[in-house]
């Protein structure tokens, strides 16, 4: 514990200033220690809280051990405690000098009052040291049993610091076993609620070595446990009343009726007043009914009041806990929050980032009938004294503007900004407009207009000149200065810092050269110049490259620079679908406050209190268990696609728009411009009937610069044909975590053959036929008619892996495909195979 | 699972530091500090109340200019550690009396004693005050109320009015007063915070109450009590009850059993909205809170514990009559020149006084100099200030009466022309007041019944209303 700046500090009674002081403290211990005098008492308290201050603090009085622990000896509760903290404190760094407080704990664990007992228990098992665990035992098995349930509590949490200190000791005097009777019979509520939270720990820490707490761990969410548990619910404390609510959430109930009992009977749960418990029972509604659609709607209309009411009360942070998960359900299911549109409008005098999370809030619920008056509010706040808070605004009007069709006035509102003259204003809304006409480009009219009238002096920010820079260059022929502006800025070439800015002013050259030749000539011939002596590797590749097309063919240029435009439809959005799921999974953890998966912030080990449900863990594991109907039903309930489907469906729109970006008027970053390029080259050029295949454009521009351009990897030699692995091995636990990491390679729809429909009676018969093809399951689940299958395939003589996850619904005939690769350039090739082995099935 | 729980000052200094399971760092604190204290710098805004440095996860609470602080490595319920943090900030006030920097300073041993029995090995063991009496030993250093500054919904009523026994808020459950006998009372406060945003010509945008009942009581032997409201109380909108029924509509059977459930849970609620009516959006209930009889005739019965807590909370946004309307007029006069013209009507009955007024208005960036003229008579009762850092006026009043009406007018001098619309470039107006003895809901505790021990038994009961500002601004 390093002291903190100490110089700052003023002295205060509670705070004393020197580290001189400790010596002296030693001496005054010493002279007290032996003493009987009356009154001595009150002394050692004096003194005991100067050594706990100089603790806290962070001063270092280890060295006063011995003294403090000659001092305990006292009949004075409030001493005992004082000196109990500070030998839990420093026991670890004096692991000798702890054995000396081993006796007088001992003794106090069989002291006639429980209190004591109880106190020393606790203080024996936070001596976190190893060699002392033996001295532990004896007062732990006596504690679980004594007959007062404070030192009962204090016992079973004992139990727990013993397993982290020694697990071998813990295990081998068979405390777990204790605990979980203690557990199921115990009255007082806190024994019972620290037995679960204690055996959570243990079993999820052993289960990786040991299949018996593996079992153990799982039966915790077996019927007459949770049922036990959901009995006496109204007797626990709130903080445990969310214990057992985690462990509910993850039960699986056998039939609807059962559901209907749990959600009934926590249903008044809702009305508490601490936030937590509310929280925890939603996360029980919401698991309970993934896979109903129905009535989880109906949960989400049930628990939008008891959440307002919950953000409108309690402090700010209370309320941002709440808010965030209000956030996660508005962002899942925006329609059932669109008429609550008032509650999501900041409040002057609100945290930034309760605004933001209200903003994006805002943005989601706009539809047809609020957006007018969600637009006017927001337009309101775009003048905000706090100016992130105001660009964000103004970005949210273009976010609602980009998912509306009725976007009229929304385009005026945003030609407002433009002439309010702020400069961030302008900045944010040139960028909005920007976006805009790419979607829609027959507002060009309207926008030009007023693009036009803004001086470029007057923008500063890179994003926003660029963006000017884009739509001077795009609509050069409906504005009149086009040229002019795009000259005078390649003559201030030297000063524009911004390599983004001169990327894009090198294109607006070019492409307005296209339409207005004459105009433009000088422009081209100063950017070119200037862009080819340019110190900025991407800045240089692109004038030399536009430089050389011209030289070859002026109209091959055009058609590669300027080609005819596609408006984009959407947006590839920042968060996969995916990622969104894994965060829902994890609702009333930090992952939803973060906006992020656990995994991205957190070790393994530190997941969660009791986080078994991964994705997979929720799948049987093996072929054999396929049709055991529970983990059938564990899948249906991870199926997140049952009511809000509009997940996977976003994901294969926008994987699909990644793929038609590339005709995209926009010439985005750096990297994506290649790609563009590329390929237009290949069409513009060669045109050869086959245009999928970057491998070969990418020689095509080799060859066309003569130079070696290193933005293009190195093509992988072809594969023509993928072997793959008969007696590939992987472990559960392997798979998942490459799940986890890697991108998807591929994401595909596959029809299945009525031949393979009919075939597929059972899951095992198709387990059976993919392995013939060397593709193995790993996991699989389902209820007619639909199915998921995780399969795994090794490349033969390579330890590459490729993962699978196919998702077949029999009634459609269809099977979704994502697939996953150690090595991304063979995933396609992965997948003819996989395809090819899957329309197979039934037919043989 | 909590690693680690400390108070820091404002400067940051460590006033308890409890380690629970010696899985984070040491110089968590200062790691805490730093971060904290230099957000805005780094991205922007305030930093939230809970945030990840290194695989630690971090949250806080900020009350009364203290920052009460927990970490650990896990992925917890952000919702319940943040609940903890205040629950535990409440526990150490109702052992303290007035929580503060200097009480904390004074109580710290005993505020480890409470840390100690809170959270055992990271796990929350009890927050009740009741409970931990039994356990905790060390007397409270009692610091000297009178000395402390304003804090919290409790300072409200010392300067209100000369009814309410102020330092009895202040007084700890367990310290006793200096004659040696504690005064059998119980306090219950109905606090309103009200929010209305008014658009330019002053129709209402938006409009809400968020109240609570709050409870403090210093009654020995736990008596039972009855808390009447209104009759015509009614909760949800839409006819919805407090108790709903999920039942699947693909299951005839289920579902009609399920509806007699529901219709039983129904049946105290009437209707009819008349005029007369409250209608809550929703509310939300202490643990302790019975609520058999709530259906029939609003009553809630609770056995109080000791210290302070919620009863219940409501949210309602059933239109009220705002209890302050604000016309703003600010107009170019001139070049380099505006002028604004501020007025404040009360339009609450002449028998209620408002205090602690404070209107404020960003003005242009480019303001240089604001003369105010004040209307006569306003000397004592009106401060006016200009912020020229932050480039806002403030206009202070310490009473407004019932149905009185004041005015500022300020003249602005710029030091550039305005572009564009001038209206644009400054506001909105906001305003925080404090209207004690008056609620805008109409929601009323109609009696207060504390179950009789003997018949001399009969302690004081304080039943106090207060209305606050909670965003109220009026744009331009």
């Amino acid at each position: 514990m390093a002291p903190p700046a100490q110089s700052q500090r003023s002295p205060s009674p509670s705070q004393p200033s020197g580290k001189s002081e400790v010596s002296d403290l030693k001496l005054q211990l010493r002279q007290l220690a032996g003493s009987r005098a009356p009154g001595v008492d009150d002394s050692k308290r004096e003194l005991f809280k100067k050594v706990i201050s100089h603790m806290t603090i962070g001063i270092d009085v280890s060295s006063l051990f011995g003294e403090m622990v000659m001092c305990s000896a006292t009949s004075d509760i409030v001493l005992k405690k004082m000196c109990y903290l500070y030998v839990g404190n420093y026991a670890k760094v004096n692991p000798d000098l702890a054995l000396l407080t081993i006796n007088f704990l001992q003794r106090d664990c069989r002291d006639e009052d429980p209190m004591i007992r109880g106190l020393a228990l606790r203080s024996l098992c936070s001596l976190r040291v190893a060699n002392l665990v033996e001295y532990l035992v004896g007062p732990l098995g006596s504690g679980l049993k004594d007959n007062n349930s404070y030192v009962r509590t204090v016992a079973v949490i004992g139990v727990l610091k013993l397993y982290h200190i020694s697990a071998s000791t813990c295990i081998d005097a068979d405390f777990p076993s204790i605990l979980k009777h203690l557990m199921l019979n115990d009255s007082d509520t806190q024994v019972v609620a620290n037995c679960l939270s204690a055996l959570q720990e243990i079993w999820s820490a052993e289960a990786s070595t040991s299949e018996e707490a593996l079992r153990e761990r799982e039966a915790l969410l077996s019927k007459p446990i949770i049922y036990y548990l959901l009995n006496r619910i109204k007797e626990f404390s709130e903080w445990a009343q969310c214990l057992v609510l985690e462990l509910v959430a993850k039960y699986l109930p056998s039939d609807t009726n059962e559901i209907f009992d749990i959600m009934n009977l926590l249903e008044d749960r809702l009305q508490h007043a601490n936030g937590a418990v509310v929280l925890a029972t939603i996360k029980v509604f919401m698991q309970l009914t993934l896979s109903m659609t129905d009535v989880h709607q109906q949960v989400y209309e049930r628990i939008k009041a008891p959440l307002l009411t919950l953000v409108s009360s309690g402090s700010p942070e209370q309320s941002y806990a709440v808010l965030s998960h209000l956030h996660i359900l508005v962002m899942r299911a925006p329609y059932i929050f669109s008429s609550d549109y008032k509650h999501f409008y900041c409040q002057y005098n609100e945290p930034s980032y309760v605004k933001r999370l209200k903003l994006e809030m805002l943005t989601a619920v706009a539809n047809e009938s609020n957006t007018y008056e969600i637009v006017t509010e927001l337009c309101e706040y775009a003048a905000n004294v706090d100016i992130p808070i105001a660009r964000e605004s103004i970005r949210a009007v273009g976010k609602i503007a980009l998912q509306q069709y009725d976007v009229n006035a929304i385009v005026d509102r945003l030609l407002q900004f433009l002439e309010m003259e702020k400069d961030y204003v302008t900045a944010e809304a040139l960028v909005l407009v920007k976006d805009l006409l790419r979607k829609y480009p027959q507002w060009s009219q309207d926008c030009i207009a007023v693009v036009g009238n803004i001086s470029s002096k007057n923008v500063q920010e890179p994003k926003a000149k660029a963006a000017l820079i884009w739509m001077l260059g795009e609509y050069s022929q409906d504005m009149q200065d086009a040229p002019y502006i795009l000259e005078s800025l390649v003559e201030n070439w030297d000063e524009e810092h911004s390599g983004e800015v001169r990327l894009h002013l090198l294109t607006a050259v070019m492409k307005c050269f296209f339409k207005r030749p004459p105009e433009t000539q000088n422009a081209l011939g100063a950017a070119l110049a200037a862009g080819i002596a340019d110190f900025h590797q991407d800045v240089h590749d692109r004038a030399l490259f536009y430089y050389r097309i011209l030289q070859y063919n002026v109209s091959v240029a055009e058609r590669v620079v300027n080609p005819p435009k596609q408006a984009v439809s959407v947006f590839a959005d920042t968060q996969s679908s995916e990622i969104k799921d894994r965060i829902f999974d994890e609702f009333n953890t930090l992952s939803v406050v973060y906006q992020k998966p656990s995994y991205m912030f957190t070790d393994k080990e530190h997941r969660g209190p009791f986080e078994f449900s991964d994705e997979l863990g929720n799948l049987s594991i093996g072929v054999e268990a396929a049709d055991n109907v529970v983990s059938a039903q564990r899948v249906e309930a991870n199926d997140k696609d049952l009511l809000l489907t509009t997940s996977e469906k976003e994901e294969t729109r926008s994987s699909s728009h990644n793929g038609s970006a590339y005709t995209a008027p926009y010439d985005g970053p750096a990297t994506s411009v290649y790609a563009s390029q590329t390929q237009l080259i290949e069409t513009a050029i060669s045109n050869p009937a086959s245009a999928g295949q970057a491998q070969q454009a990418s020689l095509a521009i080799d060859d066309l610069l003569g130079l070696g351009l290193p933005a293009a990897p190195s093509p992988p030699p072809p594969s023509p044909q993928l072997k793959l692995n008969s007696k590939a091995v992987l472990e559960p636990s392997t798979f998942q975590q490459k799940w986890r990491q890697l991108p998807v390679a591929l994401s595909q729809e596959h029809s299945i053959s009525p031949q393979g429909i009919a075939a597929f009676t059972a899951p095992q018969a198709l387990l059976r036929h993919m392995q013939s093809h060397s593709i193995h399951c790993i996991a699989s689940g389902g209820q007619s008619p639909n199915f998921k299958f995780f399969f795994f395939a090794q490349k033969a003589e390579e330890s590459l892996n490729y993962l699978v996850e196919c998702i077949i619904n029999t009634s459609s005939g269809k099977a979704q495909i994502k697939i996953k690769a150690d090595d991304q350039s063979t995933s396609q090739a992965f997948s003819t195979l996989f395809q090819s082995a899957l329309s197979k099935f039934g037919s043989q | 699972m909590i690693s680690q729980l400390f108070v820091l000052s404002q400067r940051g200094d460590n006033i308890v530091f409890r380690d629970y399971r010696g899985e984070v760092q040491k110089g968590s604190a200062e790691v805490f500090f730093r971060k904290v204290k230099f957000w805005k710098d780094d991205e922007d805004g305030d930093a939230p109340p809970a945030f990840n440095v290194d695989g630690v996860n971090y949250f806080h609470v900020k009350v009364s200019g203290l920052l009460f602080v927990a970490t650990t490595r896990v992925n917890v319920s952000p919702s319940l550690v943040l609940e903890l943090l205040q629950r535990i900030a409440r526990v150490i006030k109702d052992y303290l009396g007035v929580l503060n920097e200097d009480s904390l300073r004074k109580n710290f041993v005993l505020v480890y004693e409470l840390l100690d029995e809170v959270i055992d090995f990271g796990y929350v063991q009890t927050t009740s005050t009741e409970v931990l009496k039994s356990y905790v030993f060390n007397e409270p250093i009692v610091v000297d109320a009178a000395r402390m500054a304003n804090l919290g919904p409790a300072a409200i009523f010392m300067q209100g009015t000369k009814r309410m026994p102020g330092t009895a808020i202040t007084k700890s459950v367990v310290a006793n007063e200096p004659g040696g006998r504690t005064r059998e009372e119980i306090f219950v406060d109905i606090i309103e915070k009200i929010s209305v945003t008014f658009s330019a010509s002053g129709y209402i945008l938006t409009s809400e109450i968020d109240g609570t009942i709050q409870m403090k009581s210093y009654l020995t032997g736990n008596p039972e009590i009855r808390l009447a409201l209104n009759d015509d109380l009614n909760i949800g909108r839409g006819g919805r009850s407090i108790h709903e029924c999920f039942h699947d509509m693909s299951h005839p059977i289920i579902s009609e059993l399920h509806n007699v459930i529901w219709l039983l849970c129904a049946t105290g609620y009437s209707s009819s909205y008349g005029s007369g009516t409250v209608i809550l959006d929703d509310c939300n209930f202490h643990e302790s809170v019975q609520l058999d009889s709530f259906d029939i005739d609003r009553t809630l019965t609770l056995v109080p514990s000791d210290g302070e807590f919620s009863v219940m909370n409501y949210r309602m946004t059933q239109e009220f009559n705002p209890p302050f309307r604000i016309n703003a007029l600010l107009e170019e006069a001139g070049a380099f020149k505006a002028e604004l013209i501020l007025k404040v009507r009360a339009d609450f009955p002449s028998s209620i006084t408002a205090n602690s007024i404070l209107v404020q208005m960003p003005v242009p960036t480019y303001t240089t100099r604001v003369s105010f003229e004040l209307e006569p008579g306003a000397a004592g009762n009106t401060t006016t200030d200009f912020k020229e850092s932050s480039k806002r006026i403030e206009w202070g009043l310490k009473k407004i009466v019932g149905g009185s009406e004041h005015t500022l007018r300020a003249k602005l001098t710029f030091t550039q022309e305005p572009h564009g619309n001038i209206t644009k470039e400054a506001g909105p107006v906001s305003m925080t007041f404090t209207i004690p003895m008056h609620n805008v809901s109409r929601l009323q505790v109609k009696y207060l019944q504390i179950a009789k021990k003997s018949n001399s038994y009969n302690p004081y009961r304080w039943v106090r209303y207060v209305t606050q500002a909670n965003s109220y601004v009026a744009r331009l």
